[in-house]
């Protein structure tokens, strides 16, 4: 390679919005329904059927848009994208292309050198998702289940201010972290929640005009994101090198072969026909609205890592994996202003939380015990009422389905036995039934003491104390 | 009394006062249907099973006091491009000829909640594009005033309903006229409320921003009565306005005096019949002896409102037609290789010529590169147009001129020389391009017989004022 080249990025991004309803009608956005049992006359495109707009979606553009520095526009509109495709119902898509809700933003990423670095926000406005078409493969036809179509999506487009896949995943997470401490979205890429289009050119280092760009489609991890990167940056270089030049088209990338193809070029591309919806009225926001949503902005990420440090004093690698997920980082605050233990709270989601999570293959988002029930675990052992393999075992049943420990302990007669009559007996039976390992540690070996707890332990199932039975046990042999 | 000759107001009172059952009325009414019908083709459905069944429920309604509406009872024929659950709604295309709603049109939801009796569905242009009802795809419907003429369009089957007897009153919509050129045509009384007056929803749109649903009656009580059943804030229409003056009834006052009636000088020029211009300005003579006060004046732009309206309207309907694609409802081709050609042969064989024309019109001045040129010049024009009628409304409190150039065509005349047809809405459209009501009532025949109709603007959110002078002109002239 005779020259240098940097690659120059930008990202668009579709996010669904967590609202409980779609976007221009009273519909369900629930996964999983029946196919068409989450459909009206509206977004099943019926004759006059008409759009009305959910307010939740702009109060969360707006929310996004505040968090990345956007202007919000104060006066907008919907349009009206046209093109046929049949999970299209109406064939045209309702989306902002003349006055979208926010503009000229930006997020700040630490770059790979370690400094920040600011990536533009061009715009985001918001439209309605499709449907979704299902091949039957045997009856040679195709069906359309409408549950998708008229679900809230917002659109992010970045300045082409990206110089390399890691500045791209930065942004994502950043973007991601925004998202999700908002509750705007829970931003699953595998799931279709946050999905990213990658437009990509190359060019020598140090010419100030861009190259011929290609937008990369069907990216769903961040490792797909990054193999498309390179795979992208690699083929444009091999044309632009062999004399050629890159053509403006959208990409298809397989991240199973690692390799893209060519979907359709840009004298392919359909005249949308752009016009404002006349069935919306336009969309105007007031400074009032803008500053009540202003002030219910969370505390973001950074500020939080800062806090935790100062407020908590539990090591920096475990205030990066709580304050990764709101949902987490909002446990453990709830958790310990209960019981006042910053440390046993992070060690139940470091430990045990993340271990379960792992072993089920769920997300953060996705933990179902309350703070309160956590706070009651963590009481339970720090007042002896339970010892700490029996709190791991009630901690699972409540990961299942958010068991009260309190409840639980007592029904299930978990409670350590606090009879130091009834242990010593225990104890004296222990000893009685196991003359070789007392004989043993009689004669020296300390470790056989460990048995003979355990001995205990099992008899008294697990409901003892081990440093008591160890102590006892010590006071009996000597 | 014969109860075909009573207005839809004094049949509910006789039902009301239990002189008459809301079946006698239906059986008088498809009496008539039966004399008419085969050769007037006023509908493009009727439903008689469903008619009596509902006749019987709201007869049993009245009987326990459940409603009190003046039109409870009373039997109303619904264009065909409004939906009706369970009732085939075409539109008058091939594209629906199969289609059954599976929900109701608010404004036929709020008839049904008031009494109404759905006696079925009429003809119209297709998708309600056309002024002469000749667009169909379901046969031309007659003028019943003279069945060599046409009635009018797009409403040309509520208006001839309404004229030949075979209903009580009639729902129509208007995007260019569509309710007050055929009302004119057929010598009955039609109301373009102010746009958001009535909810669209259900309503298959054609020129979204233009649309409005309204009455075709038998005199300008009866529309009031009317108008005033179907108005009101509909959730489901975003573009609907909640409104607390929609007293239509209360403006049913016989007294023009002071009312200020301007009537524009550029409505009188070339194109204009001169009988239709002596009856108009024969009607304005005898409001101004009424104690109106009547003069002539300027109206802006006027010969803008032609090219602005096609623009607008097409643009908006080449994407509101996109829907009918063979997919989902409607027709769809026997023959095809693919997704495409199935897009383009049921497209190509659902749609008639006319509806064709305007897709491809729309789709034109939408198109990247014309879009400013066309669409959004079209826009600043209509908004200069609103402001032309603001000037006015200064002045005037209402503006009165012909509804149409001429009285009803002869049929055949019009579908070839569109140019023609399209210049024919010229005293209509501006109402829909600036949003406010207008009222169209006869006032006179030509020598051929065929009814001459007046229409009379207001500002926005003015019918009272449109309907007091109407219905005082109608004491005037007596009956038609």
């Amino acid at each position: 390679m005779s020259r240098e080249y940097e690659t120059v990025i930008g990202l668009e991004v579709h996010v669904e919005l967590a609202t409980k309803t779609k976007i221009f009608c009273g519909c369900s956005t629930q996964f999983g329904g029946d196919v068409n049992t989450h459909t009206c006359p509206v977004c099943t495109g019926m004759p006059g059927s008409l759009p009305v707009l959910n307010k939740q979606v702009v109060e969360y553009a707006i929310a996004v848009g505040l968090a990345t520095n956007c202007e919000i526009t104060r006066h907008g509109k919907f349009d009206r994208k046209n093109y046929f495709y049949p999970d299209n119902p109406q064939n045209y898509q309702i989306s902002q292309l003349y006055l979208p809700i926010c503009r000229n933003g930006y997020v700040e990423i630490e770059t790979e050198k370690g400094g920040a670095k600011k990536v533009g926000i061009h715009e985001i406005h918001m439209e309605e998702d499709a449907g979704k078409l299902i091949h039957d493969e045997w009856g040679d036809v195709s069906l359309v289940d409408y549950n998708r179509s008229g679900v809230p999506l917002i659109e992010i487009v970045s300045e082409p201010d990206m110089r390399s896949a890691e500045e791209v995943i930065a942004y994502l997470e950043k973007l991601r972290m925004f998202i999700q401490y908002l509750g705007a979205s829970d931003c699953k890429l595998q799931e279709g929640s946050m999905r990213a289009d990658v437009n990509l050119s190359v060019r020598p280092v140090g010419s100030d005009k861009f190259g011929t760009r290609t937008e990369m489609k069907n990216l769903n991890s961040f490792t797909a994101i990054t193999h498309a990167i390179e795979n992208e940056r690699e083929r444009q270089i091999d044309i632009i090198e062999a004399g050629g030049s890159v053509i403006q088209e959208t990409r298809r990338f397989d991240d199973n072969k690692g390799e893209s193809y060519a979907m359709r070029s840009k004298e392919d591309a359909q005249d949308y026909r752009y016009f404002p919806d006349p069935d919306l009225i336009p969309l105007d926001v007031s400074q009032e609205w803008i500053d009540r949503i202003k002030s219910e902005q969370p505390e973001f990420r950074p500020q939080k890592m800062a806090r935790y440090k100062e407020e908590y004093g539990i090591p920096e690698y475990d205030i990066g994996i709580i304050t990764d997920n709101k949902h987490m980082a909002d446990i453990f605050e709830e958790a310990t202003r209960i019981c006042g233990q910053p440390k046993k709270v992070s060690n139940w989601l470091m430990v045990e939380t993340l271990r379960l999570l792992k072993e089920k293959n769920m997300d953060p988002e996705d933990i179902r015990y309350s703070p309160a029930h956590l706070a009651a675990l963590i009481d339970l052992v720090e007042k002896k009422v339970i010892n700490s393999s029996v709190a791991k075992e009630v901690f699972e049943r409540m990961f299942e389905d958010d068991t009260d420990p309190v409840k639980y302990v007592e029904e299930k007669g978990l409670k350590q036995e606090t009879d130091s009559g009834a242990i010593k007996a225990i104890c004296e039976q222990v000893i009685a039934d196991n003359p070789q390992s007392v004989a043993d540690y009689k004669a020296g070996k300390e470790k056989a003491i460990g048995f003979l707890v355990g001995q205990t332990m099992k008899a008294a199932k697990g409901k003892a104390d081990p440093g008591t039975v160890n102590a006892l046990l010590k006071e009996l042999l000597s | 009394m014969e109860l075909s000759q009573m207005s839809a107001l004094q049949l509910g009172k006789s039902i009301a006062a239990g002189e008459v059952k809301v079946k006698e009325a239906l059986d008088a009414v498809f009496t008539a249907v039966d004399a008419r019908e085969a050769e007037v083709h006023s509908y493009i459905t009727i439903d008689r099973e469903g008619a009596y069944a509902s006749a019987e429920r709201v007869q049993q309604a009245i009987d326990k006091g459940e409603i009190s509406s003046p039109l409870a009872g009373v039997p109303v024929a619904i264009k065909d491009n409004m939906c009706t659950e369970g009732l085939l709604t075409t539109c008058a295309s091939k594209i629906l000829c199969n289609f059954v709603p599976t929900y109701t049109a608010t404004a036929v939801e709020k008839l049904q909640a008031a009494g109404a009796v759905i006696l079925g569905k009429t003809n119209m242009d297709e998708f309600a594009m056309g002024s002469t009802t000749e667009t169909s795809a379901y046969g031309v419907t007659k003028n019943p005033r003279n069945t060599a003429h046409v009635p009018g369009g797009s409403s040309g089957g509520s208006a001839a309903a309404v004229a030949a007897g075979e209903c009580f009153y009639a729902l129509g919509s208007d995007t260019g006229g569509s309710i007050r050129q055929p009302a004119g045509y057929c010598g009955v009384t039609g109301i373009k409320p102010t746009y958001g007056t009535v909810s669209r929803y259900g309503l298959v749109a054609y020129g979204s921003s233009l649309d409005q649903i309204g009455p075709l009656a038998k005199d300008v009580s009866d529309a009031a009565a009317i108008l005033e059943a179907i108005s009101g804030y509909d959730e489901k229409d975003s573009t609907s306005i909640a409104r607390k003056d929609l007293n239509f009834t209360a403006a049913l006052k016989d007294d023009v005096k002071g009312v200020r009636i301007g009537i524009p000088r550029d409505y009188f020029g070339e194109g204009l019949d001169a009988e239709v211009a002596a009856a108009i300005k024969k009607a304005a003579d005898e409001l101004k002896a009424a104690g109106a006060v009547v003069e002539e004046f300027d109206l802006a732009l006027v010969k803008y409102a032609i090219p602005t309206y096609y623009t607008i309207a097409d643009a908006e309907a080449s994407s509101n037609l996109e829907r009918f694609d063979g997919i989902k409802y409607g027709y769809r081709t026997e023959d095809y290789s693919d997704l495409h050609d199935m897009y383009k042969k049921t497209r190509s064989e659902g749609f008639g010529p006319e509806v064709k024309r305007r897709i491809m019109l729309g789709s034109f001045v939408l198109s990247s590169g014309y879009y400013d040129a066309y669409y959004l010049k079209a826009l600043k024009v209509k908004a200069l147009i609103k402001q032309a009628f603001d000037e006015a409304f200064k002045k005037y409190d209402v503006i009165l001129g012909p509804v149409a150039p001429t009285t009803a065509p002869k049929l055949g005349e019009s579908l070839s020389d569109p140019m023609k047809m399209y210049l024919g809405d010229i005293y209509t459209i501006s109402a829909n391009l600036a949003g406010i009501p207008g009222v169209s009532i006869p006032c006179g025949k030509d020598a051929a017989g065929l009814p001459i109709g007046m229409q009379l603007f207001g500002d926005c959110f003015k019918e009272d004022v449109i309907i007091r002078t109407a219905y005082t002109y109608e004491k005037i002239r007596g009956e038609f």
